[in-house]
């Protein structure tokens, strides 16, 4: 019979593993490894647990000492999506960049636009110049993707424990919020619609109204989640006590962002040291005392209640402004604003043929000029900043070194994932194998933005 | 390095006004700062174009790279005082600040310290424990790498962020190539562990004193350290529409 396989192995791994007995567990087979290992009677037991895992929340490997049930030791692994975006930066002018970061975090990916903009804006010395519409754009884009990102952390989160139904009623909300993103950007993910200088381009007429009738759809779905989890007898079973990271230690690993409100501090960028103007809005900043998985999942629940008081705020005053008639979105320095009207031609979304014919056929100044602001690109004056902003799972910091080039000298992301996924050896070790899943879920790391 | 100037029997070129009129630069000169500019290269040609098949002129091009310089005080707002009581704390340890901060940068409304690397534990150390300074977050460290920059070609940068007082500095260490070693910052900061093994990683910066520096997100038998300017980014050129684009190193740049 097939009773032969799994098997302990002689190890023949590095010296120092060798006689360790080994197993490849190829899943169902679990009662019959645990018997062997029980009959071999080894104290150390080490798992190996991803990268490929359904469980671990991505490309995410975890190596887990364990002792009975108990996880004595956890060590995460990653480096499984590294794709050296910011490598390829350098290579790109300053406007190519935002292409490649949008792809870091692909949950929230204009957060990364936004910020590195922000921080190219900085370099720039243009801050002050950007139309009002343009950042009032950029805010609306913010808060809804920050909607769409926390309920991703909260749905898949319920999918690693085997509750499919938060994972569907969660993507379903977040089809609402990635469909006004087509509307606005002509793409669901990877938008590089954020430019140094403003947007790509406007709304479209309606759009306000569409993001208008999708806010009461959003607020029904997050309250049916809601409903479905925070009062649900084995979702606090399991979430309660579990994961936790106190205040100490949240600040000692500057695990800012969800995790360090859900601790009891009130600190968020968007209020400490606003950019975007955000300010102006009225929103309050969630914080808990729990300190665990349970506390992480109410704030990320009240947080997303918070973005839509934002949104809402936003659509008047775009509202506001469209009365006024049309406004900029970009600079008005020419020699920056990088020229567009997007539309969708045989071969996918790209510039619009009447606004290629204009420029091509008015006059030849206008046709030099835009061929040197697409192909070479923009100088910026050579120095250094660092700017931050309130990504979904914490500060989002970019570093920016210009030589005074049309192309990044250097760019570093700070992603607030890549920072807080160090405290899951501290959310994992004394808890069991079972608990582990939802201390990685309630980290929320994206591992694009992770390994970059 | 900064601040070179041409040998003595030819007249001395302003490094400054070379720079500015190389049109890279937008910087205001500031009144009695000796070394306006931080020059970390000199680049010569563009386009690729050189020897005796240059018609165009471009291959005898020659521009200047500088940094912002050293800002003399007053530096404005909070960062004054951050400098006055890091002086005192560090005093108060038996370091002279003048040895601990080679020099202080404000561009953009953001100050940069220049720290020896010998002294980056304590000064680190003091911005995170004194009351009045009380910078709890160290957020990460971003290496780069400045080849032409003899003697100082690899940067650590180290932004820093009170939540406390909400202030942000940065702190930058340069290291020369030939002894890439900096005392690691996590036991000041945990938070740095991960930061500084990418960094490592990335940039073969060797934080001294770290728990365990390996790689992190490069496999760990990898050759080389990506980020380095001198290494390649790879790519094979591409077809499309029938045109053939080259590889992003390949292409025309512009710097």
């Amino acid at each position: 019979m097939a009773a032969t396989f799994p098997q302990a192995t002689r190890g023949a791994g590095p010296a120092g593993t060798e006689g360790v007995h080994e197993f490849t567990a190829a899943g169902g087979d679990w009662d019959e490894i645990s018997a062997e290992a029980e009959r071999l009677g080894d104290e150390r037991i080490v798992i190996n647990m991803g990268p490929q895992h359904p469980s671990t929340h991505g490309v995410l490997r975890i190596v887990l000492e364990i002792e009975g049930e108990t996880v004595t030791e956890a060590r995460a692994g990653i480096g499984f999506l590294h794709t050296g975006i910011e490598k390829n930066m350098e290579f790109r002018t300053w406007t190519q960049g935002v292409t490649f970061c949008t792809r870091m975090d692909y949950v929230a990916p204009l957060f990364q636009e936004a910020a590195y903009c922000l921080a190219v804006e900085k370099l720039l010395g243009i801050t002050d110049d950007l139309p009002e519409r343009a950042t009032l754009i950029r805010v609306l884009m913010m808060e809804l993707n920050r909607i769409s990102s926390h309920i991703v952390a909260i749905g898949t989160g319920g999918n690693e424990l085997g509750a499919t139904t938060m994972m569907t009623i969660a993507f379903r909300e977040r089809e609402e919020i990635l469909r006004i993103f087509e509307a606005i950007t002509g793409l669901r993910m990877n938008h590089a619609y954020i430019r140094p200088g403003g947007v790509a381009q406007d709304l479209a007429p309606g759009t306000t109204q569409m993001i208008r009738d999708a806010i009461p759809k959003i607020r029904d779905g997050i309250g049916e989640l809601e409903k479905l989890t925070l009062a649900n007898p084995i979702f606090i079973g399991r979430q309660k006590g579990v994961g936790i990271l106190p205040l100490a230690g949240a600040m000692a690993l500057g695990t800012a962002g969800p995790m360090l409100r859900s601790a009891g501090v009130p600190f968020d960028l968007r209020r400490a040291q606003p950019y975007c103007g955000y300010e102006n809005y009225d929103f309050d900043i969630i914080t808990d005392t729990g300190a665990d998985a349970y506390a992480r999942v109410v704030v990320r629940f009240k947080e997303m209640r918070e973005s839509l008081k934002i949104v809402q705020q936003v659509l008047d005053r775009l509202e506001a402004q469209d009365r006024k008639g049309k406004q900029p979105v970009m600079v008005a320095d020419k020699k920056i604003a990088w020229p567009a009207q997007l539309s969708v031609g045989s071969d996918g979304q790209g510039n619009s043929l009447e606004h290629i014919r204009q420029i091509m056929g008015t006059s030849m100044e206008a046709l030099i000029h835009h061929f040197k602001l697409v192909t070479e690109g923009f100088r910026v004056p050579a120095g250094q900043v660092y700017q931050q902003i309130e990504h979904p799972k914490g500060p989002l910091g970019v570093h920016l070194v210009s030589d005074g080039g049309t192309r990044p000298y250097r760019v570093h992301f700070r992603d607030p994932s890549f920072n807080n996924l160090q405290s899951l050896s501290i959310l994992c070790e004394g808890g069991t194998i079972a608990d582990v899943v939802i201390s990685v879920a309630s980290i929320d790391p994206v591992l694009g933005g992770v390994d970059r | 390095m900064s601040g070179t100037t041409g040998p003595g029997s030819e007249p001395v070129i302003d490094p400054a006004t070379e720079a500015q009129e190389a049109g890279s630069q937008q910087l205001v000169q500031r009144p009695g700062g000796a070394k306006p500019l931080d020059i970390i290269d000199v680049r010569k040609g563009m386009f690729g174009v050189e020897g005796s098949g240059d018609t165009s002129g471009f291959g005898g091009l020659e521009r200047t790279i500088a940094l912002p310089g050293p800002s003399e005080r007053p530096y404005g707002g909070y960062f004054d005082e951050v400098a006055d009581i890091l002086a005192e704390v560090l005093g108060e340890a038996g370091v002279n600040y003048d040895d601990a901060v080679e020099k202080v940068v404000i561009f953009r409304d953001e100050m940069t310290l220049y720290v020896a690397r010998e002294h980056l534990p304590i000064v680190s150390r003091s911005l995170r424990d004194d009351q009045d300074l009380r910078f709890e977050l160290c957020l990460g460290v971003s290496g780069v790498h400045y080849p032409a920059d003899s003697g100082r070609e690899l940067h650590a940068v180290y932004p820093l962020f009170s939540v406390t007082h909400n202030r942000t500095i940065r702190l930058e260490v340069a290291v020369p190539d030939a002894d890439p070693h900096i005392p690691s910052v996590v036991d000041i900061y945990p938070a740095n562990n991960w930061h500084e093994r990418e960094t490592w990683d990335f940039f073969g910066i060797v934080f001294d004193g770290h728990p365990s520096l390996s790689r992190i997100e490069m496999p760990d038998d990898w050759p080389g350290h990506p980020q380095r300017k001198d290494y390649p980014l790879g790519g094979i050129p591409v077809e499309y529409k029938g045109a053939t684009v080259p590889a992003p190193d390949e292409r025309r740049a512009y710097n």
